[in-house]
């Protein structure tokens, strides 16, 4: 295995779950919610996946537990901030420390146990290929999972009727509802999409990244998912590019330490975040284009008139 | 008042019961920082504690408290096990050390002892171990084994303890190989098991054949295994976690020291002491040897026992820093004032430590 290889190989990695949190969080933000609690739904995600893994040996167990505990976990935010119209704020921060107490809870049986990981997918053909081979084709399912999430995300925005819908119901939820569409309804199912992605994130985590289940893994990635959202200006190319970003910067600071320069080691940890931040703020120059895209109505409570 | 007269009289007995039966146990208590299940840090410290319970029997009853985060909380954990009767507590990690000493003044009859710090009281002793001594060893086997002469180390942060190790390492490396290199990535973190696996794999990608870790994760150990290649475990044995990848592990035993100094207090002889012990002491082990081959591991084995033994002091002169300069002459030894601070690199190492 090159060199090159090894490193685009970490790169893919290190970057696929911030881009399915992220893009799971971005449906939610278009249709006008803020779900602090994706830290939450990734690390509930991250125990059961592993927990469901261990128990029946099965690593396609372990993600579909992964994914039905995100759902779980955002349906409970969906039910307090969409029927009980609680503030998205303060339940988004208490899902989060729900979700960081009970999967402490949940994993301590589980800690320390050696894991099962999810294996790689070759496509036949493709994956023999000299390096693009292995970094593009041998990929477990996630990784395509992800790349076929933020695809499907961008055209649904741009092509469909549903992704209109949204957008509408993002921008002005009174407008949206005096046409007749039912704000809650589609805001449910948005968040319950939020679920799925931030529960693959996490389940990416303890089934591929390290498997093994350890307590407070995702170590704040669900935060730096939220965040590029917001950078990325709601777009989902630019999620991914963001996300591809970090994790680029994130192992060459590693790398170049590898090789001996001499850099101190504190900076080349702060500086995914750094280029991150000033290339996404780059790209998002254009203030009418993050104006148009900006959810209008986000983190507002919306409660119709009967 | 009539509360407070019940109280000194249900004092008073107990004191007199106790002095006169002798029977009470005596409470020893512990404060981790991490989980129990870390298997790394905290664990082995666990260990301690199940290893005085059972030498001692039933002259001990032990308390614990886990995860117990630095700062504010500490001082809380702390004191709720000296009023629930603790008559000594061990508090193991370096961030208790201004809480223990404030707590230590607040209950003076109660012994303390906090491992890896430098503050002491009448009734507050410090101790840790010399776990450079283990990497020693593993830098010799790492020198034996690699094919391509590079090992990779994945470190916590630039602290003379993490030094010390890295220098431990070459130096044991150098001695079986001179022209030894060492690949270093800092993760600024001591428990980031994602991190870690990103570090292990790019040092993997660079030609490294072996990985060493001065971080807590078992996940560096793991990545080494799915890339066939060796790896050595930290603080506890990680065996577990690579069957055939792991070739020994340095161990942090705190067991004999722990019955020690339990045994101190029922004895009445406990005195407030700076303990650093190595491999003579039993506080630093090694996990077996294994996935290498016979002559290598009577190698480490011969070298270990140099050390247990103490013909043999890993920083023994001629001994030379990074740029040239000589840091140690021939026949003496680095003493543990110089170790204990330890912000340089031996020659031989190519990365600038990061200050």
């Amino acid at each position: 295995m090159s060199a090159l290889e090894a490193v685009l190989l970490t790169i893919i990695t290190a970057s696929t779950p911030l881009l399915l949190a992220a893009v799971g969080e971005l449906v939610v933000e278009r249709s006008g919610v803020l779900n602090l609690g994706v830290e939450g739904m990734m690390i509930m995600g991250a125990v059961t996946g592993f927990a469901a893994a261990y128990t029946t040996g099965s690593a396609a167990i372990g993600v579909a537990a992964a994914v039905g505990t995100g759902v779980a976990m955002a349906l409970l935010f969906a039910f307090l901030t969409q029927t009980l119209a609680a503030n998205q704020m303060a339940t988004g921060l208490a899902l989060t420390l729900f979700g960081t107490g009970l999967s402490g809870l949940i994993g301590q049986t589980f800690t320390g146990l050696p894991g099962v990981k999810l294996g790689a997918i070759h496509i036949p053909g493709l994956s023999d290929l000299p390096l693009i081979g292995p970094v593009l084709f041998a990929q477990d399912v996630l990784v395509y999972a992800s790349v076929a999430i933020t695809t499907g995300v961008a055209w649904t925005f741009t092509r469909t009727r549903a992704g209109l819908v949204i957008r509408a119901v993002g921008s002005n939820h009174h407008s949206a509802h005096a046409l007749g569409y039912d704000v809650a309804a589609v805001r449910y199912r948005c968040i319950a999409f939020g679920g799925v992605c931030a529960g693959l994130a996490g389940g990416y985590l303890s089934l591929v990244y390290t498997p093994q289940w350890i307590e407070n893994m995702t170590a704040g990635r669900g935060w730096i998912a939220l965040a590029l959202v917001v950078f990325a200006t709601w777009t989902p190319i630019r999620v991914a590019v963001g996300a591809y970003l970090f994790g680029t910067v994130w192992i060459m600071g590693l790398y170049v330490q590898g090789i001996g320069v001499a850099i101190p080691s504190q900076f080349l940890s702060s500086l995914p975040y750094l280029v991150t931040i000033a290339a996404l703020l780059a790209i998002s120059g254009n203030r009418i284009l993050t104006r148009v895209n900006t959810p209008a109505c986000i983190g507002q409570t919306f409660v119709p008139d009967r | 008042m009539k509360k407070l007269i019940v109280l000194v009289a249900v004092v008073a007995l107990s004191l007199v019961t106790a002095s006169a039966f002798g029977a009470d146990p005596l409470k020893v208590g512990f404060i981790y920082v991490g989980p129990i299940g870390d298997h790394g840090w905290s664990y082995q410290h666990d260990q301690g504690r199940l290893a005085v319970e059972k030498a001692l029997g039933k002259q001990v009853k032990t308390l614990y408290i886990e995860k117990v985060t630095e700062g504010p909380d500490t001082e809380r954990a702390i004191t709720r096990l000296a009023r629930d009767g603790a008559g000594l507590i061990f508090t193991t990690s370096f961030g208790f050390m201004d809480p223990t000493i404030k707590v230590a003044k607040r209950f003076p009859k109660v012994m303390f002892e906090h491992a890896t710090g430098f503050k002491r009281a009448k009734n507050v002793a410090t101790y840790s171990s010399r776990f450079y001594e283990g990497r020693y060893v593993i830098g010799q086997i790492a020198a034996r084994l690699s094919k391509n002469g590079v090992a990779g180390y994945i470190a916590s942060f630039p602290i003379p303890e993490v030094v010390r190790g890295i220098n431990a390492f070459m130096l044991g490396a150098q001695s079986v190989n001179p022209d030894f290199k060492i690949k270093t990535v800092w993760v600024n973190s001591w428990f980031d098991p994602g991190k870690e696996a990103d570090a292990a794999k790019v040092l993997i990608g660079q030609g490294a054949d072996i990985i060493t870790q001065h971080t807590d994760s078992t996940a560096p150990m793991q990545i080494a295994g799915e890339k066939g290649i060796k790896a050595f475990g930290q603080a506890s044995d990680m065996i577990k976690f690579g069957p055939k990848t792991q070739l020994t592990s340095i161990i942090d035993d705190w067991q004999p020291y722990y019955i020690r100094r339990t045994k101190a207090v029922l004895d009445g002889t406990w005195k407030s002491t700076d303990t650093w012990g190595g491999m003579d002491t039993g506080m630093v082990g090694m996990a077996p040897y294994t996935n290498m081959p016979a002559d290598v591991a009577a190698m480490a084995k011969a070298t270990e026992e140099k050390i247990r033994s103490r013909k043999m002091h890993v920083f023994t002169g001629p001994i030379h820093k990074q740029d040239g300069s000589l840091a140690v002459a021939k026949g003496k030894n680095l003493d543990d004032g110089t170790l204990l601070g330890m912000n340089w690199y031996v020659k031989g190492i190519d990365d600038k430590l990061p200050k």
